[in-house]
């Protein structure tokens, strides 16, 4: 029991006080991109053949356009763009309603909205998930399983992963959504009790990923269900997690 | 022809030169290799018309070889299974991919519900015959593929007798995405991303195996800091994983602060990993030739003073297991795997080491920096939930010791990657074996008369363990299963692929 109490002074407390701070991301981290004024030279797609999904494509103006969908934040782009016209910031913020939001064309980003009031008023202040992976290489879900750890401790927001469909009021989808998950998946979302909501988390989840074009999955969670969040990564950073679902809520 | 190719780890031979035995002799050799202690890394096909190759690579951990052989191979093969359990689930892999008849094989059931080679047919994934058990009181439990956490999807069905479990039966397949299908077909710039995502908390073993591949087919030898920066990345991998487990099996007896402590704990390894590449699991840090990132003197000073905190805290969180006797006694007895039935099936990693099976890669094959420093071998006292905690805890305060004494190996060089345009050698075949913190990773690349790649296998040590798991549930009660579960921790989309 001594040794229980001195282990508790020596751990302390570490939950960290987001949002009301920042949190302090590592200096080599890969965060949102932008795409600085100027245009490509020529008819160059250096920045399209590199890019390993297929998230970089020339857009308006003669410009790179990056789909976050997509992306697996490798910066392979940035660096085979001789114009410098692709820059990868800290920031982790990148949830997005909508796949069309995150294809990026300038500095701007549009982010995720609240839920409509009447979801808000369900949801704003207990929110309880059922965390579905198909076909996810577990970096998402390890991500996410992570916000219930002391340091994000995501309970304090009221929100929950529970052990049932039947106890959400939406679903957590991680995985480029595989052949053989997909029954399963849809079941699952069939026995939420209404209404619901669904978030899906990493570029599998979105796109496909890496996974895109494979016969063996769906190329994300849109095609299957319903989506009204999408959390760009690969994995995203459990910031850009759980501050997407707070974005989403109406609690930032 | 000679009977045997023997190739060191991460090296590469002429396919010419692989030893083509007919397929009775090819049974004869390859049991005779593993009677004197060889091991099963890989067994596959790589499909021809009309013969395919049957490829088998023997790890012998005592003269740090790998023997490659192969039998040319018709629709159907004496199964291996009967007199060597190891093959067991390989030729089940074989069967339901190539539609090879493993003739005597017990029971070819699939592994992971996937069309046959070509085909486009619609499977319904975890329908198929199951083991039954009948009597009084004897009952059928199903999990699954959709678990109550936040875990990869899988199903258990366990036949019980009041709460006893007689059998656990495993059914995968549901994270199936065609990584090894993918592979011959996609660009370096993108295998290389998805060798990371073979199993995402593996990321390092993983990539690796794979540049250790390409660099063997390719003449690159990675510079000695490349090499450093992989051995210590493995090791925050390493230890990230097992101190997150080590939490999650306190969680499951029910003894909250170590595994409070620990979960957290997991993350500030994993953002360790993140300072010298910018992911906590290690993307993008592994590079063909060498390394993405370069650890320079600040940075090297930031992980050891962080490695200094990490340390004081698992310390204070993991003694607390061994300290509380209700956390020992949940752990000891429990889900007890013989080491003769680890040996029998092929186990590797943790998972044998506990039964005191002395398996280990990263000493038998070395490779990356562990030349320069020797792991030391942590073996269990018997192949229970404590012995595989122990194993885990040790290796633990290993890794911290192998991170250190590398570092403060670093010369102030670049670190680099050599790789500008790989040209693969043709028509050859190059293994490469690493330690993952599940145990051993074996990864086999094939090219083709133009040097492109034409075959890829990967063995996730999930794919030798996930029975390992089915012996350990025997006699058991099935309360005790998601503590033997998380004792194994072993990867879905590894080895679903």
């Amino acid at each position: 029991m001594l040794q229980i109490l001195k282990a508790r002074l020596h751990q302390g407390y570490r939950t960290f006080p987001f949002p009301e701070k920042q949190p302090p991301m590592a200096p080599r981290y890969v965060g949102r991109p932008k795409i600085l004024p100027g245009s490509c030279k020529g008819d160059c797609a250096a920045c399209a053949d590199i890019c390993p999904t297929g998230a970089l494509s020339r857009g308006a103006g003669n410009r790179p356009v990056i789909d976050l969908g997509r992306c697996i934040f490798c910066r392979a782009c940035e660096t085979a763009c001789a114009e410098k016209l692709i820059s990868f910031t800290q920031e982790f913020s990148m949830a997005a309603n909508s796949k069309e939001t995150l294809v990026i064309a300038d500095e701007k980003f549009r982010q995720a909205e609240a839920m409509g009031n009447e979801l808000r008023r369900l949801f704003g202040r207990s929110l309880k998930l059922r965390q579905v992976s198909a076909g996810g290489c577990n970096a998402c879900e390890a991500d996410t399983n992570v916000l219930g750890t002391p340091n994000f401790d995501l309970a304090r927001f009221g929100i929950q992963f529970v052990a049932s469909p039947r106890h959400a009021d939406g679903l957590l989808i991680t995985g480029p959504v595989s052949q053989n998950m997909k029954l399963a998946l849809q079941k699952t979302y069939e026995a939420l009790p209404s209404p619901s909501i669904v978030i899906a988390v990493g570029a599998c989840a979105i796109s496909g990923g890496l996974f895109k074009g494979n016969s063996e999955v769906n190329d994300g969670a849109a095609g299957i269900v319903p989506v009204d969040l999408f959390v760009p990564g690969c994995p995203p950073h459990p910031w850009t997690i759980l501050e997407g679902i707070l974005r989403f809520m109406g609690r930032l | 022809m000679k009977n045997t190719l023997l190739l060191k780890n991460g090296s590469s031979a002429k396919l010419e030169n692989i030893p083509v035995i007919e397929a009775e002799g090819f049974r004869q050799h390859l049991n005779v290799q593993i009677q004197k202690g060889g091991r099963l890394s890989a067994l596959f096909l790589v499909p021809g018309d009309p013969q395919s190759g049957l490829f088998a690579i023997v790890s012998h951990d005592r003269t740090s070889e790998i023997e490659v052989f192969s039998c040319s191979c018709g629709r159907k093969f004496n199964a291996l299974t009967p007199i060597m359990p190891q093959a067991h689930w390989f030729e089940r892999e074989i069967a339901e991919i190539h539609g090879i008849e493993m003739i005597g094989h017990p029971w070819l059931k699939p592994i992971r519900f996937q069309p046959k080679a070509g085909q486009n047919v619609e499977i319904i994934p975890g329908v198929t015959s199951y083991f039954e058990v009948k009597g009084d009181e004897v009952h059928e439990v199903g999990v699954g593929p959709v678990h109550a956490g936040i875990i990869e999807p899988g199903h258990f069905r366990f036949q019980c007798h009041g709460e006893k479990v007689f059998h656990l039966e495993i059914e995968l397949g549901y994270q199936h995405r065609g990584i090894e299908r993918a592979i011959p077909a996609s660009q370096p710039q993108k295998i290389i991303r998805l060798m990371e995502a073979v199993a995402g908390d593996t990321s390092i073993g993983h990539t690796t195996a794979y540049a250790m591949n390409i660099e063997a087919l390719a003449g690159l030898k990675p510079s000695q800091n490349a090499a450093i920066i992989r051995s210590v990345a493995l090791e925050l991998e390493r230890m990230a994983n097992h101190t997150g487990d080590l939490g999650a099996l306190a969680g499951d007896v029910g003894f909250l602060p170590t595994a409070a402590y620990c979960g957290r704990i997991r993350g500030d390894i994993l953002n360790t990993t993140g300072m010298i590449c910018g992911n906590r699991f290690g993307r993008g840090l592994i590079r063909t030739g060498g390394v993405g990132h370069e650890i320079d003197a600040d940075l090297k000073k930031a992980i050891l003073d962080k490695l200094l905190l990490i340390e004081a805290d698992l310390r204070s969180a993991i003694s607390l297991v061994w300290d509380t006797p209700s956390v020992v006694s949940r752990f000891e007895e429990t889900g007890l795997v013989s080491r003769e039935d680890a040996v029998a099936a092929g186990l590797v990693g943790p998972a044998a080491r506990a039964c005191g099976v002395a398996v280990d890669t990263r000493l038998s094959h070395t490779f990356a920096a562990y030349d320069r420093i020797r792991p030391e071998l942590a073996l269990g006292r018997q192949g229970d939930v404590n012995g595989r905690a122990t194993v885990r805890w040790l290796e633990i305060q290993d890794s911290l010791r192998i991170i250190r004494t590398l570092l403060n190996e670093m010369s102030c060089e670049k670190a680099g990657c050599s790789a500008k345009k790989a040209e693969l050698a043709p028509d050859s075949l190059a293994v490469s074996l690493t330690e993952g913190w599940r145990g051993e990773i074996c990864h086999a690349a094939i090219t083709d008369s133009k040097g492109n790649l034409k075959s890829y296998k990967i063995v996730d040590p999930s794919f030798h363990n996930w029975f390992g798991l089915a012996l350990a549930l025997r006699n058991q009660e099935i309360s005790d299963f998601p503590l033997c579960n998380k004792s194994f921790n072993l990867s879905y989309c590894g080895h679903d692929l």
